[in-house]
């Protein structure tokens, strides 16, 4: 199983690379990476290395990147609000990242600016989320209210970010913000893929350190304090690692719906509720989904469908299977 | 006489600085099953929540084998106390060996995860109650009589000196309340832990108990020998009940003795 789950990106990868208008043959293909990994050269023809190494591969490289950190993410973000249907999408942390991105290109501060301020906004939009969930549900019907609050928050923001628009100068910086937001990978070189790894690096590593104390949450945190858990650094821990990730995801590629709600549930209905399993399972899983859906956006047409877009309409067919199931609806 | 392993000395518990429970003193020792009774709303729920730390006390100290707890981390205190909740519900669908192996997080390390001892520990666990089988079934699929067995088991895996229990029978039928209980007391018996335990039932408490605990309406607490707090005229102005408190002879000539609440005609 786990062998499986391993192979699974890897070979996605691989026929990836063979997708796009410029025609490669596998053998090429190998031998190009097989001259880039080894110490031997490559008869390969020129334009098949640049098609390779510098168009290909970053974007190959920055679906599974993207992909496996949305899905962690969304995972961490269930484990720890007990919920299997919150995803940084309805926690909030996607739409305040986003205005952070966009804040960013507004005020044109580089990629770096654009990575810092997204973190920002998702950090401020999930405690904002918290807060409200605590101050308002007092313990009774936390599920409910945290989507909610989530809602709301999703929605001041998605406000904040319209009125960024409002005031972007529209012939080029609305442009840039409006086909960001729609989430594509089509512009990513290997110096943003570098940027966006350390942090989601740094955050996948905190997360999967973590993996079994995500567990001892499972039941309440009054529960989880009885059983020795300091729970308030564990999930100030755990909530940072997750936006972390998530808003180098959006600084990366723009906002890229559904993936970090579909991916962990569909994974957990797989190799169940133990995050020392279904953390590493959910990121093979959703950097293989979304390099399936970056490959159909980046060939299914001619002109390339934003990422973003076909994910939220492949996804909601999707989770809506996927709530039947969990929850046994017979009409 | 035994050491107490917990003293509560001088309690007062209550929420944001409010009072609720007047001073509550009492010791349990090891060995011992001591039964906290009284009718809901009289803060029996905050006084045990204040023992489990669960919520700062506004005055008092509680003492595990003559230590202040005050200072002490959560995980510290888990490694000494075990909790059993009410029959638990999670979104999750936990494999019951995993649900008990949690019961060793007070044990290990902030980035451990459980070994091949504490497999060994949580699988013995399973083994004293009985519920090895269900070892690999989904905690989620379990009736409310197995889950309390999994969370007591999860509570033994901790491997402490005092078991702490909310009303473990409140949502049992009445062949796995005796079964729970019986296994308790097996416990009790065998492993020298101390039990501090809530319950809804006198009688409970006079078949079981080595000594209880009495919360009355004005939030005083009275601790004694079960007979002696389990009286006609306890029941009648705490709870409102008129009873009878009789003595039953059982098959082995012991004498049980038990309340029968009165019909008004």
């Amino acid at each position: 199983m786990a062998l499986l789950f391993g192979l699974l990106p890897a070979l996605a990868g691989l026929l990836s690379l063979l997708i796009g208008r410029y025609p490669l043959t596998p053998a090429t293909v190998l031998a190009v990476l097989g001259g880039h990994l080894l110490p031997f050269g490559h008869d390969a023809p020129a334009t098949a290395e640049i098609v390779v190494v510098a168009i290909r591969l970053p974007r190959v490289a920055a679906a599974l990147l993207v992909g496996a950190a949305l899905s962690m993410a969304g995972t961490a973000y269930q484990g720890i609000f007990r919920n299997p249907l919150v995803s940084p999408d309805i926690l909030g942390v996607a739409a305040g990242a986003g205005f952070g991105a966009a804040l960013a290109i507004l005020l044109a501060t580089g990629p770096a600016g654009i990575q810092v301020s997204a973190f920002g906004g998702g950090l401020a939009a999930v405690s904002m989320t918290w807060l409200i969930t605590r101050y308002c549900a007092g313990g009774t019907d936390t599920v409910l209210v945290l989507i909610l609050a989530g809602v709301i928050v999703g929605t001041v923001f998605a406000a904040l970010v319209a009125l960024v628009k409002f005031v972007a100068d529209p012939m080029n910086v609305l442009p840039a913000i409006t086909f960001w937001l729609m989430g594509s990978l089509a512009a990513v070189g290997w110096p943003d893929l570098l940027a966006a790894s350390v942090p989601i690096g740094v955050g996948a590593g905190t997360l999967v350190l973590l993996r079994w104390r995500l567990n001892l949450l499972a039941f309440g945190d009054e529960d989880a304090r009885a059983l020795g858990v300091d729970v308030g650094r564990l999930r100030l821990a755990v909530v940072v690692a997750a936006t972390l990730m998530t808003a180098a995801s959006v600084a990366l590629s723009g906002v890229i719906g559904l993936v970090g709600l579909v991916v962990p549930h569909a994974t957990r209905l797989l190799v169940g509720p133990d995050h020392r399993a279904l953390l590493p399972a959910a990121a093979a899983l959703g950097g293989t989904f979304l390099l399936i859906v970056d490959d159909a956006a980046r060939s299914l047409v001619s002109a390339e469908i934003p990422l973003g877009i076909l994910t939220s309409l492949v996804g909601a067919p999707f989770f809506l299977a996927l709530l039947r199931r969990s929850y046994g609806g017979t009409a | 006489m035994v050491a107490p392993v917990l003293e509560i000395e001088d309690l007062v518990c209550g929420y944001r600085g409010r009072a609720v429970t007047s001073a509550a003193s009492f010791v349990v020792r090891p060995g011992e099953w001591l039964f906290l009774l009284g009718p809901n709303g009289t803060g029996k729920t905050t006084l045990f929540k204040t023992i489990l730390r669960l919520l700062p006390p506004l005055a008092g100290r509680i003492r595990l084998d003559g230590e202040n707890v005050a200072e002490w981390s959560a995980r510290r205190f888990a490694a000494r106390v075990g909790y059993v909740p009410q029959a638990q519900v999670t979104p999750f669908p936990f494999r019951v060996h995993d649900v008990v192996a949690m019961g060793r997080a007070a044990h290990l390390g902030p980035f451990a995860t459980p070994g091949a001892r504490d497999r060994t520990i949580a699988e013995q666990a399973l083994r004293d109650l009985g519920i090895l089988p269900l070892r690999d079934a989904a905690y989620t699929t379990l009736s409310g009589g197995e889950r309390q067995l999994v969370l007591i088991a999860r509570a033994l895996a901790q491997q402490p000196v005092v078991l702490v229990m909310d009303e473990p029978t409140a949502n049992l039928d009445f062949g796995n309340q005796i079964r729970l209980l019986a296994h308790v007391r097996r416990l009790v018996a065998r492993g020298g832990i101390a039990v501090l335990m809530t319950s809804h039932d006198p009688n409970q408490a006079l078949l079981y108990a080595d000594r209880a605990a009495a919360v009355g309406r004005d939030g005083s607490l009275l601790v004694g020998k079960p007979t002696e707090i389990v009286t006609e005229s306890y029941l009648h102005a705490v709870c409102g009940v008129d009873v009878r408190i009789a003595d039953v002879v059982c098959p082995d000539g012991r004498l049980a003795r038990l309340c029968l609440p009165m019909l008004r005609s």
